[in-house]
């Protein structure tokens, strides 16, 4: 059976695309966040994901105003990347699991969330750079994407995110196949890219968010959306796809890992490793 | 009731209904065709996309306030200020009425 060994919380900001390619990981100004992931690469290393569901936001690639879905789940066996119109080099494209995705998307529909299936999805730098930072020397795992609107309000609230992690997490552990999965919620941390309250950072609400992630992460669902503007600016609403990756470790959780650097561009960048343990497993040691 | 939140302005069903042409005609900036085309002939590229004439002030402006104010979401709107040159600190320094080097240091204070 397929099992869930962890998730990981990463930064998306275009930007490190950019620096990604000019090899600037060791400037100054880059090193204190791209060394945050020697960690994380040991850890991939030793337990080898076959499979990463990544949760993230389309920032105007896949999707435009005109139909734009709360929750959309990939369904193909390849997700290309286009250009983004922002002048950040153009990523090869990532291997998909259909079969996995379908068996999300039955699991996700019996559970009550009605998402939108996607046979073709295009992934933009919030699929593409972390796979980029995971998996530098590119022996990136097959992805099943999953979009959750973080851009026209209303958006989806904390709680419906953990628990759509959480239909994720069920719908993986009653996969028959025999494969390892990863976990991953890219974005955020604070930052706010629009208005005159552009620049806003919040360290403090970032740590209790990264703090109450692996200990209590209903804790969080008390804020509302208008709340977690004001408290992680407009575009740390991104932390919904946190939410989802750690609703998705429905086992016994424990943080690994952590880093969490100010500024990358205009955001907090933030770093998260999360272990999980299955708990059947944990009573037979 | 609309929850205010200072120096906010949360992209919603009114904004995205306000912004809707001007955020479309963003997004045809993924395509590097269109981008040119719009350097060539602005003003033939914004009337193609039926934007108002305060998103077309806003657009001539340059100004992002403006820009938002019209409707715009900034996740497009970076799409047209990469057309400019301009990154998420030439904005945000912009909006802030800073220069950019006092807006890199207000995001650089923000992590002490």
């Amino acid at each position: 059976m397929a099992r869930i060994i962890g998730g990981i919380g990463t930064t998306h900001v275009p930007s490190i695309g950019k620096a990604i390619a000019e090899k600037k990981q060791n400037d100054p100004y880059w090193e204190p966040f791209f060394s945050g992931f020697n960690a994380v690469h040991k850890w991939l290393a030793q337990e080898k994901p076959d499979i990463a569901v990544v949760f993230s936001n389309d920032h105007g690639l896949n999707f435009f105003l005109d139909k734009l879905p709360t929750f959309a789940v990939g369904a193909a066996n390849e997700y290309r990347n286009e250009d983004e119109g922002w002048g950040i080099p153009v990523s090869r494209a990532a291997k998909g699991d259909a079969a996995l995705s379908w068996h999300l998307i039955e699991g996700l529909v019996n559970d009550g969330f009605d998402i939108t299936m996607c046979q073709e999805m295009l992934v933009d730098h919030a699929v593409t750079i972390p796979l980029n930072l995971l998996w530098p020397k590119g022996d990136w795992p097959a992805i099943v994407p999953v979009t959750i609107n973080t851009v026209q309000h209303p958006l989806p609230s904390l709680a419906r995110c953990l628990e759509l992690g959480r239909a994720v997490g069920c719908a993986v552990m009653g996969y028959p196949e025999d494969v390892k999965v990863l976990v991953v919620g890219t974005g955020g941390l604070s930052h706010q890219l629009d208005g005159r309250r552009a620049g806003f950072i919040n360290k403090d609400f970032d740590t209790l968010c990264m703090d109450q992630l692996s200990a209590d992460p209903e804790a969080l669902t008390r804020y509302t959306i208008p709340t977690l503007v004001e408290l992680a600016g407009a575009q740390g609403v991104e932390f919904l796809n946190w939410m989802a990756m750690r609703g998705a470790l429905t086992g016994t959780v424990s943080e690994l890992h952590r880093n969490y650097h100010i500024p990358i561009s205009n955001t907090a960048a933030a770093t998260l490793l999360l272990a999980n343990r299955p708990r059947a497993q944990r009573k037979a040691a | 009731m609309r929850h205010h939140i200072e120096g906010t302005t949360l992209f919603d069903g009114e904004q995205a209904q306000k912004g809707y042409a001007l955020n479309r005609m963003c997004f045809s900036f993924n395509s590097a065709d269109n981008r040119a085309a719009f350097l060539k002939d602005e003003e033939a590229y914004c009337a193609k996309y039926g934007l108002t004439a305060e998103q077309r002030a806003a657009v001539q402006s340059r100004n992002v306030l403006a820009l938002i104010e019209a409707g715009g979401n900034v996740y497009y709107l970076a799409k047209l200020a990469g057309i400019f040159g301009l990154n998420v600190q030439d904005i945000g320094a912009q909006q802030t009425g800073m220069t950019v080097k006092a807006f890199k240091e207000k995001l650089a204070a923000a992590g002490r």
